[in-house]
């Protein structure tokens, strides 16, 4: 390898509205190294990766290869150049067969027109066997068929096929199991060996220390440590990532819960089993689990959202009934979902009509709006909330995220609600407006409201939550109590199974 | 910002000038609507002046636009709440048989309205039906109602064009009132309930929120399937009252002839008028403004002696031309 094949991020920044997603980021992409990328959601990560793939430019700063600067005008630019983010969700298409897909762009050809299918089969025969995949797949097999280890799997002999030099896996062993995530790293190592260079970007602190040449960590969008893997340990490794100062977020008043609000019990929906809680007045009550876990799905079955199949909700002792959010809400149930965007705003409306959607019966005469009724209910709360606006007319999609979500909370404290449900309430928001809903949590529950906040970030769950309920696929698998609540036991509960032992995985 | 700050923010906009309040209450797009509008006045004005703003001219203009204004704004309300109906003729054609067929059956200009006001919301009703609990694409699913609604009323009718011969009934298609056609007083009665209804009601307000996007409209509490069905319902009973215009105006229920094309002509005015195809977005003054100006161009050119399928190539292209600036705008917000 030469110096030449070096890619290198220099001076990187990257503004979105208010938040500064990457601020002068520098890192050198060595060839046969893997790098870890950590840091907490909103870090910067995947910002970065989507400056790599060219999705977007950098505001300022240059991606280079050698010494050669490289613009980006779309992701094939970066392809071109060897570049190739393998991402959570495998982009495949489930009705071609695994050999299309591999050689998908660079399909061989009979007389210009035809697909050589000797040649491709022989050639994806080839790929198989390098990664050992031949038990798994067969070149006509189609790719609908094959389960999330072995689509990641196309992905990544997709990128090497088309000579990737810097491979980005995003996150990849989210949905993989044990023995799969195994040989995922098997291979990991083998591409190292051979001089590519690596990006490893995941939760686990264990893979990282384990499978890592060097530690890069990025807090709020700055790279605060780029170091060898030798010697890191999970505890500094995290006490990196969130920084000091994010404990003094935190306040909770009083620790003082009331009595039974809700009870859940046995509820089961396609994508939760056998889900039983109770949530008191004036509690927080933290739901952890990795991406997939079920915990989004716990959420929804609870507001009715998702077909209840087996199993009850009451609050206050009466039972809600199943399939109707509106029974929900009706119960006093509120719930602000994780995706802003396509799940909880009309974009297109107003913060006034997005605030008042859920209160018809208080922001109307004789069926038909009336405006100084909303204003009168909705001004006091933006201005409770501090939403940053020019008036409650603008368009909630012109607004940060931090400032959607409060428009979305607010649509909920206009109904007084008895429990509200925040699905990641800070996902995506500057660090400003986090303080300001970590507050406005303390305050709801100490007025007696109770919460069910589910969580990525484990400083938010530590610092704000009497119990932490921990899911992983589908079910409960630990109730933590204060002060018991803990990064390291929370993730033992959280892994589908029982983590990899470090070194366990050396084939 | 504050909430003081939200309120002085709102004094500054009452003090800017009037015109430029107008603008803000109109809206960008329905003053640009009323430019084309006025280009199209002039171009015609000057080829045929002399016709073209005679006071008959005008009123026919008036006449020709009332039974497509009311399909235009039911459409509109259709498509805001994220769906699409292009069985409206259809079920035009069908409502026109039906009336007829009533009234020369009981002699009562009431039954043909009921018969037809009832055959029309029944014709909805299967749309929403087919639509929301089928889960057919709303395009498709109308499409194929389209066919079988033409077909029922040529089986009704026989293929025959049936008469009217009630005058009461006929009062409707031709009386005047205070000197006003009674068409155009319906299609102004119907355009203020229609207005009030999308813009200002809780009712119409949730089917802005159903087209904006139906998950959130779920998690708010709507129930979008009674929605989805209603906004159908709706949708066939204006048809309904469209066919009943069009049997009084031309004294006899005909399954095609006069309600032939009308969806393209609602669709492409409700578009014109700003409404996003997505759903969400769209309003009846704009809707009705879209209707003016295909009034205008369609009677524009018969007056310039445009031979009919030409006419036809201008429709069709004005609607494509809609949806291509509709979109430009959407992408750029």
């Amino acid at each position: 390898m030469t110096q030449s094949d070096f890619f290198s991020l220099d001076g990187i920044s990257k503004r979105f509205g208010v938040v500064q997603a990457l601020d002068n980021v520098s890192i050198a992409f060595r060839p046969g190294e893997v790098l870890a990328l950590v840091g907490e959601n909103g870090a910067g990560k995947s910002t970065m990766m989507r400056i790599l793939e060219g999705v977007f430019g950098p505001d300022n700063g240059t991606v280079r290869h050698g010494a050669t600067p490289i613009v980006f005008g779309e992701p094939r630019d970066s392809h071109r150049a060897g570049i190739r983010v393998i991402h959570q969700e495998p982009e495949i298409v489930p009705n071609l067969t695994v050999a299309e897909n591999i050689f998908v762009g660079e399909l061989p050809r009979l007389a210009g027109v035809l697909l050589d299918w000797r040649k491709l089969e022989e050639r994806t025969d080839r790929v198989l066997a390098t990664f050992g995949m031949q038990q798994d797949m067969r070149p006509r097999q189609l790719c609908g068929t094959l389960g999330p280890a072995q689509r990641q799997m196309i992905e990544i002999m997709r990128a090497i096929r088309a000579g990737g030099r810097l491979i980005a896996f995003d996150e990849p062993t989210s949905s993989l199991t044990d023995d799969e995530a195994r040989r995922l790293f098997s291979v990991i190592r083998r591409l190292r060996e051979e001089g590519t260079s690596i990006i490893y970007i995941s939760h686990r602190l264990n893979e990282i220390i384990d499978l890592a040449d060097r530690i890069v960590v990025l807090r709020d969008g700055r790279l605060v440590d780029d170091s060898p893997a030798a010697g890191a340990s999970e505890q500094t490794i995290a006490k990196l990532m969130v920084g000091r100062n994010i404990a003094d977020l935190f306040t909770r008043e009083t620790w003082r819960s009331g009595e039974q609000l809700l009870d859940v019990a046995g509820l089961t929906t396609d994508r939760v089993s056998d889900v039983s809680l109770r949530v008191r007045r004036g509690e927080v009550l933290g739901i952890a689990g990795l991406m997939g876990a079920g915990r989004s799905e716990l959420a929804k079955a609870i507001v009715g959202y998702d077909q209840r199949i087996a199993g009850t909700i009451a609050m206050n002792g009466v039972p809600v009934l199943p399939n109707s959010p509106h029974a929900a809400i009706v119960a006093g149930i509120g719930f602000a979902p994780e995706d802003r965007k396509h799940e909880a705003l009309l974009l297109f409306r107003s913060i006034l009509d997005n605030a008042s959607l859920c209160v018809p019966d208080k922001t109307s005469s004789f069926g038909f709006f009336n405006r100084r009724k909303a204003l009168e209910i909705v001004s006091p709360l933006a201005a409770k909330m501090s939403i940053k606006a020019p008036n409650l007319d603008e368009q909630v999609s012109k607004l940060s995220g931090g400032n959607q979500q409060k428009v979305v909370l607010a649509r909920w404290l206009a109904r007084q609600p008895m429990l509200l449900i925040l699905d990641e309430p800070t996902r995506g928001i500057d660090i400003g407006a986090k303080a300001e809903i970590y507050r406005l949590i303390d305050e709801l529950a100490a007025s007696g409201i109770g919460i069910i906040l589910i969580s990525s970030e484990m400083p938010e769950l530590i610092g704000l939550a009497d119990r932490v309920l921990v899911m992983a696929g589908g079910r409960i698998t630990a109730e933590l109590s204060r002060p018991d609540i803990d990064e390291a036991t929370i993730l033992k509960h959280a892994m589908p199974q029982s983590a990899p032992a470090p070194g366990d995985h050396i084939q | 910002m504050n909430s003081l700050e939200l309120r002085a923010s709102k004094a500054q906009t009452d003090a800017r000038g009037a015109s430029a309040r107008l603008v803000e209450r109109l809206g960008v797009h329905n003053i640009s609507l009323l430019v084309a509008l006025a280009i199209l006045v002039v171009i015609f004005g000057s080829l045929r002046g002399d016709v073209f703003f005679s006071s008959r001219n005008l009123l026919n203009i008036g006449l020709g636009i009332t039974i497509l204004g009311v399909l235009a704004m039911s459409q509109t309300v259709v498509i805001v709440g994220g769906g699409l109906d292009i069985a409206v003729g259809a079920t035009v054609g069908l409502t026109t048989v039906s009336t007829a067929m009533a009234i020369q059956a009981t002699g009562s200009p009431a039954a043909g309205i009921v018969a037809g006001l009832m055959l029309g919301g029944l014709a909805g009703l299967v749309n929403g039906i087919i639509i929301t609990y089928g889960r057919v694409n709303a395009v498709i699913a109308t499409l194929g109602t389209m066919a079988i609604f033409r077909g029922i009323a040529f089986i009704m009718s026989d293929g025959q064009s049936i008469a009217i011969f009630s005058d009461t009934f006929r009062f409707i298609g031709i009386g005047r009132i205070l000197g006003l056609p009674l068409l155009v007083w319906i299609l102004v009665l119907t355009a203020i309930a229609f207005h009030l209804f999308l813009a200002r009601s809780i009712v119409g307000r949730n089917i802005y929120a159903l087209g904006g996007n139906a998950v959130v409209a779920r998690f708010s509490g709507i129930n979008i399937n009674r929605y989805r069905v209603g906004i159908y319902i709706m949708s066939g009973v204006a048809a309904g009252l469209a066919g009943i215009l069009l049997a009084a105006r031309t004294g006899s229920g005909q399954p095609v002839s006069g309600s032939q094309g009308l969806e393209l002509e609602a669709i492409t005015a409700a578009v014109l008028g700003g409404c996003a195809l997505q759903g969400g977005k769209g309003t009846i003054v704009g809707a009705l403004l879209g209707v003016a100006i295909i009034g205008v161009l369609n009677n524009g050119m018969i007056l310039t002696s445009v031979p009919t399928f030409y006419q036809l190539l201008a429709k069709g292209s004005l609607l494509i031309l809609a949806v291509v600036i509709a979109e430009y705008h959407l992408n750029r917000t």
